[in-house]
């Protein structure tokens, strides 16, 4: 089938090479090299102070590294070092082919404006100008996203947070992203809602085709969603492999005690 | 012909240690010198008694558990692939176009349903989702599964009819290879006869299948050759 020989042949599209992040003499994040190919779930797992987060955040362009180079493949097929990128080239894979999703929603959504005009903004970022289009639009992302389209001109800050949670995920892949990144998506969530959550996004992920990078302390999440996982403690990538092998087969002592830490569902 | 040639899985010399970091850094030797093959229509049955890690090597030739050394020939599209040293998405591939695993509890996902769970791997593949369907209610049907529970996610089910379910999605796809975990071990007798039957069908297509079965007479009706895994023992 087509789609196999792509997914077999295809370059990667997110390339870290030895990075490196300090803060004076305090290394966040040590030497962490890997690829990501289009479609491909990673998930960085590991507990606080691990230095998931701030490796998510230099993956995404937000922090610059101490050491070390992220390149990307952009939307024309040519790679790039996110390092020599303009402010324009920048703001573009931010808009239209990156989605990034924060634990708090209130970061990534605007609270006071309506939950049409969240996932509207992000088309008009990318010069959509029909308001009849733009609104048909978000209304079927409301839905894929299983919000009551009755509920489109209300503002977040009236949603529950896992409707919020949702909206966001709308807002981010209105614009068909190839990337995005998530931090903790489940975080704040109860546990029947975030079920619901993560079922759909994986949905959306296989659907999409998306390459996703998710920062999670919690096993399930990433058993549930990704194909690889990378095990960081203090700062370093201790362990990395396909997750079921990674879960079910752990090599290092703190994945071993992260692993049966897990209580029993 | 040799049967590195032409066998579907060509396993050479495997060994699994599990190392216990919590508790002391013990070793847990689980197998060591694993060595057969299987060929194409071919069922091969592991015996042994019980943690002598017939499931381990079943885990082993799915890429589940990592193994030490040695080798896990898998012929996937044409070409030998190595699981013991193959890349992650390299196993995916080899997963989602050549081995199928079935294993004793389906691990479902909430809010799928039923007819939906079953039909995901020929979707994956890129059939059409009505002709996948369709196909999926057949096999739930053969199982025994009424229609009525179709729309439902298995969740709720019971254990027999959970494991029908995971039997339906691991004998729907067409890949050439199939692991079967007790596939009947809390089936009914006619429901362990379809299970029989599915085998039969997939040995007549082709398909190289390695098994384990607890009980003595579905293992005559199915095996084809029977691997004593106490014969890798690991010392």
């Amino acid at each position: 089938m087509a789609d196999h020989d792509m997914l077999e042949n295809v370059e990667p599209l997110l390339v870290a090479k030895s990075l490196s992040k300090s803060y004076g003499r305090i290394a966040a994040c040590r030497d962490v090299s890997f690829s990501l190919y289009p479609g491909e779930v990673l998930a960085i797992v590991g507990e606080s102070g691990s230095g998931k987060s701030t490796l998510l955040q230099m993956l995404s362009g937000q922090l610059t590294p101490s050491g070390g180079e992220v390149s990307y493949r952009m939307r024309d097929g040519i790679t790039r070092d996110l390092a020599t990128l303009g402010e324009a080239e920048r703001r573009f894979l931010y808009r239209t082919d990156w989605g990034y999703v924060h634990q708090d929603p209130a970061q990534g959504l605007r609270m006071a404006v309506s939950a049409g005009a969240n996932v509207g903004e992000r088309l008009m970022a990318v010069g959509w100008n029909h308001y009849g289009r733009i609104r048909d639009t978000a209304s079927d992302w409301l839905t894929r996203v299983e919000i009551d389209i009755a509920r489109i001109d209300d503002a977040p800050r009236t949603y529950s947070g896992g409707m919020r949670q949702r909206l966001q995920i709308a807002r981010n892949l209105v614009t068909e992203p190839r990337l995005v990144f998530m931090d903790e998506p489940t975080g704040g969530l109860d546990v029947s809602v975030q079920a619901r959550l993560l079922d759909l996004v994986r949905s959306l992920v296989a659907e999409l085709h998306l390459a996703v990078i998710i920062v999670t302390h919690d096993l399930a999440v990433a058993r549930l969603l990704s194909h690889r996982v990378m095990v960081m403690k203090g700062g370093r990538v201790i362990e990395t492999g396909l997750t079921d092998q990674v879960l079910d087969d752990p090599r290092e002592p703190y994945t071993q005690l992260l692993v049966s830490s897990i209580l029993p569902p | 012909m040799s049967p590195a040639m032409t066998a579907m899985i060509d396993i050479a010399d495997a060994r699994k240690t599990f190392t216990m970091h919590l508790q002391g850094g013990i070793e847990l030797p689980v197998v060591s010198g694993v060595s057969f093959h299987v060929n194409p229509g071919e069922c091969v049955v592991l015996s042994g008694p019980s943690g002598a890690g017939k499931s381990s090597i079943l885990k082993m030739i799915f890429g589940n558990y990592r193994c030490d050394s040695g080798r896990i020939g898998i012929r996937h599209r044409g070409a030998v692939v190595d699981l013991a040293t193959a890349e992650p998405r390299q196993v995916l591939n080899v997963r989602r176009s050549t081995i199928g695993y079935v294993s004793q509890f389906l691990r479902a996902v909430p809010r799928v349903a039923t007819i939906d769970v079953v039909a995901e791997p020929l979707i994956v593949n890129g059939l059409a989702r009505a002709e996948a369907q369709a196909r999926a209610g057949e096999l739930l049907h053969r199982l025994n599964i009424p229609e009525r529970l179709w729309q439902l996610p298995p969740a709720t089910f019971s254990g027999g009819e959970q494991q029908r379910v995971n039997i339906a999605r691991g004998f729907i796809s067409e890949l050439p290879i199939l692991l079967l975990d007790e596939p009947t071990a809390s089936l009914d007798a006619a429901n362990r006869a379809v299970v029989v039957e599915l085998v039969a069908e997939k040995k007549r297509q082709g398909v190289a299948m390695v098994a384990i079965v607890h009980d003595d007479e579905i293992r005559h009706l199915i095996a084809d050759r029977i691997v004593d895994v106490t014969s890798f023992a690991a010392a």
